[in-house]
């Protein structure tokens, strides 16, 4: 990496005492975006984006409607294959190697790095099922008990293990939006990812179930890097350890969480905090 | 004047009186309240006042006037045309109709039928002047009522759309009953039917052989419904085996892989098959299908029958692969992308991803779809009736010739008949079996449908 760029991504810097969570970051960079374009068509929706993502970090994109962070974030996995029509130029790596490589898995790619979407999307199965979809997928358990203990693992780390364990062969999309997106959680945590992509995690949700999704962010930071997208600069403020700030399909900037909400270098970031536009 | 004259009058009239509303409302519209509908509604509903109950006179005269006519010209007759024989007295109330219509009848018409004749046509015209003049009366009756009604506080907004509701329940209306009417003539056949014939000799009999309705119906032949009813089992699950993989396959080509162009190219072409008259894929059936089969027999050792089941079915579940194929396609495409998303997120690969979650989600749409085709296979008459062979014989055996529902039904009916012989009313037994078979497999369809809804939402 050539020192430009370096100095153009800050690199994060111990959190002050605005806010409140602690955190788990580490100094290894787990993944490395240079110079990412993305094209729909003719129309450039990403203007070429730098930006490293650090090993048990919890970093928030905030920015308007249709500024490109839900693109940036679904490039990190390659989801945006799935997009016809859409393009994807520059460098992604996870771990040093290039997940646009044309030798690299896609399949196994999506396994590090999952995805929770902003509405929850339970599979028309059991409870259970749900769960033991991706597991079963991957070949991670030999024996159904294995896969009962993964099961069982995820939901608790998801915090929904309380609230289902009598009735996991029911289907999933009975339960509650929250529950919904708790499960969905559990469902991505079943194939043991490094990094979770959340793409506006709760705004579908109401508050409670809001809170109960964030506090699970924070414990799941421990042991995952978290990226995620967020309409709500309180929840940003709440979870992230750091916010970039996208505007127009360009990363304006990205720094500590308590930087950005309280001293923005640039004039946008400033105009969108306090409520100018956006 | 004939009943369409009459319409188009009534028409013109209307239209008038749309006009007649809209200048009145449109005069009120200058003073000072302001109208609660807009001055097109008031011409509207002037415009029904004037000539829905003209319409209802003429639609009352059509269904009553003939015979009101004709029960007046019997209490005119002389009496030794009342004392005729049933059978007579019906050809001498035609010839008096067709004289009276203004046609020659053989050997002139004696002289009662052409007083009857006389009296009829003086009746008929008569009535249609009182019609007209009816017709005339309501229609000036209901504009002046109607104009008179217009005012700003009539809520001509609200009116008219209830009019338009009832129109619409007619309309609805007019499906149900027919089918109604087709069960009950079909039931009333059918009971006929099983007056010569027991119910447990024709659903359980084992053998079809019908005999000829001019023997008498001493010499009363065999009507076991069993031989045809697997003929037609066997023939609908030859071509459900072919249109339900093809099909399939074809519907997840179709919405998750092709290219939009090909898409675009392809279905309209596939829809095609659907398009086809049935007799033509009969004689295809029998032309290249069954000597194929037959030739392809041959060389592996196997005697299959130029016309049989498996000709027959073959040929059948090619026809039903667009019904299959284009209902699962749109079904496929309808699941959320969502899904799809939250698979692929896993790392599920594509197939996985549509055996997995797209078609579990999108089952009980497919397996109405698989049951639409079923019974379109059940029902289907012209494939069969040409190639597979006729030959209503209980057997197991697809390489053989079978017969089925429909192919005896077509048979029975055709030619020389006699209404009043089993052999002809047995149809009717037999129609109303297919449709007691169909309906069932749709009251499945709906039951499956909706198990899977309660489970998935």
């Amino acid at each position: 990496m050539n020192m430009a760029t370096k100095a153009a991504i800050e690199t994060p810097t111990p959190l002050g005492a605005g806010n409140s969570r602690t955190s788990k970051a580490s100094e290894r960079i787990k993944m490395r975006a240079r110079q990412v374009k993305v094209h729909y068509g003719d129309t450039e929706a990403l203007h070429g984006i730098d930006l490293d993502i650090h090993e048990n970090e919890v970093v928030a994109f905030i920015g308007p409607s249709g500024c490109g962070k839900s693109t940036f974030l679904r490039c990190l996995n390659r989801m945006n294959d799935t997009i016809p029509g859409c393009r994807v130029e520059g460098r992604v790596q996870l771990d040093e190697s290039d997940i646009y490589d044309p030798s690299l898995d896609v399949v196994l790619l999506r396994a590090q790095v999952g995805i929770v979407f902003q509405k929850p999307n339970p599979f028309p199965k059991s409870i259970y099922e749900n769960i033991a979809y991706g597991p079963r997928l991957h070949g991670l358990a030999r024996r159904r008990s294995e896969l009962d203990d993964i099961v069982e693992g995820s939901l608790r780390r998801a915090g929904l293990w309380e609230e289902v364990k009598d009735r996991l062969d029911q289907p999933g999309t009975g339960l509650s939006g929250g529950q919904q997106q708790r499960l969905c959680i559990a469902r991505t945590i079943a194939v043991s990812p490094e990094v979770i992509l959340m793409d506006e995690p709760c705004s579908a949700l109401d508050p409670i179930a809001t809170a109960k999704v964030e506090q699970l962010i924070d414990e799941l930071s421990d042991s995952y890097t978290i990226v995620m997208v967020t309409h709500n600069m309180q929840q940003a403020a709440r979870v992230a350890d750091r916010t970039a700030f996208f505007h127009m399909g360009d990363l304006v900037e990205v720094d500590t969480t308590d930087q950005i909400f309280t001293n923005p270098s640039d004039q946008r970031t400033h105009d969108y905090i306090t409520g100018r536009f956006g | 004047m004939n009943n369409l004259v009459l319409i188009a009058s009534v028409l013109c009239v209307m239209a008038l009186a749309y006009q007649v509303g809209l200048t009145r409302s449109r005069a009120l519209a200058q003073g000072p309240r302001r109208l609660h509908s807009r001055p097109g509604y008031y011409g509207v509903l002037v415009a029904l006042w004037c000539g829905l109950p003209a319409l209802g006179l003429l639609l009352l005269w059509s269904l009553l006037g003939p015979q009101l006519v004709e029960q007046l010209v019997i209490r005119q007759l002389p009496p030794e045309v009342l004392a005729l024989g049933e059978r007579e007295f019906a050809t001498f109330m035609r010839r008096a109709a067709a004289l009276a219509a203004g046609n020659r009848v053989s050997s002139g018409g004696s002289e009662a039928e052409l007083a009857a004749a006389a009296h009829l046509a003086r009746l008929d015209s008569l009535g249609r002047l009182i019609l007209v003049a009816a017709m005339a009366v309501v229609a000036v009756a209901g504009l002046v009522h109607a104009r008179g009604r217009v005012s700003p506080s009539l809520r001509a907004r609200n009116q008219v759309e209830r009019v338009i509701m009832v129109a619409l329940a007619m309309s609805s209306a007019v499906a149900i009953l027919t089918t109604v009417g087709i069960v009950l003539s079909m039931l009333g056949e059918a009971l006929n039917f099983f007056r010569f014939v027991s119910p447990l000799d024709f659903f359980l009999g084992t053998t079809w052989n019908p005999r000829f309705s001019t023997s008498g119906t001493d010499s009363q032949g065999e009507f076991g419904l069993l031989p045809l009813l697997w003929g037609t089992l066997m023939v609908s699950g030859i071509a459900l085996l072919v249109a339900i993989p093809v099909g399939l396959m074809t519907a997840i080509y179709m919405a998750e892989y092709a290219p939009p162009w090909l898409r675009n190219v392809a279905k309209p072409v596939i829809e095609v098959l659907a398009g086809i008259p049935t007799i033509v894929y009969g004689f295809f059936a029998l032309i290249v299908i069954g000597p194929f089969l037959s030739d392809l027999g041959d060389l592996i050792g196997i005697s299959i029958r130029t016309t049989s089941a498996l000709t027959a079915g073959l040929v059948m579940g090619i026809m039903i692969i667009p019904f299959v194929s284009s209902l699962s396609d749109d079904i496929i495409t309808q699941v959320p992308k969502a899904l799809r998303d939250g698979a692929l997120g896993l790392g599920a690969t594509k197939s996985e991803t549509i055996r997995q979650v797209v078609l579990p989600a999108a089952l009980p749409g497919i397996v109405g779809a698989f049951l639409l085709a079923a019974s379109r296979a059940i029902g289907e008459t012209m494939i069969v009736v040409l190639a597979a062979g006729n030959n209503p014989v209980l057997h197991g055996n697809p390489f053989e010739a079978v017969s089925t529902i429909t192919v005896t039904i077509v048979n029975q009916l055709t030619g020389d008949m006699d209404f009043a012989s089993p052999q002809s009313l047995v149809a009717f037994a037999l129609g109303l079996t297919l449709f007691v078979i169909t309906l069932g497999l749709n009251v499945i369809a709906l039951l499956v449908v909706r198990k899977y809804r309660q489970q998935y939402e």
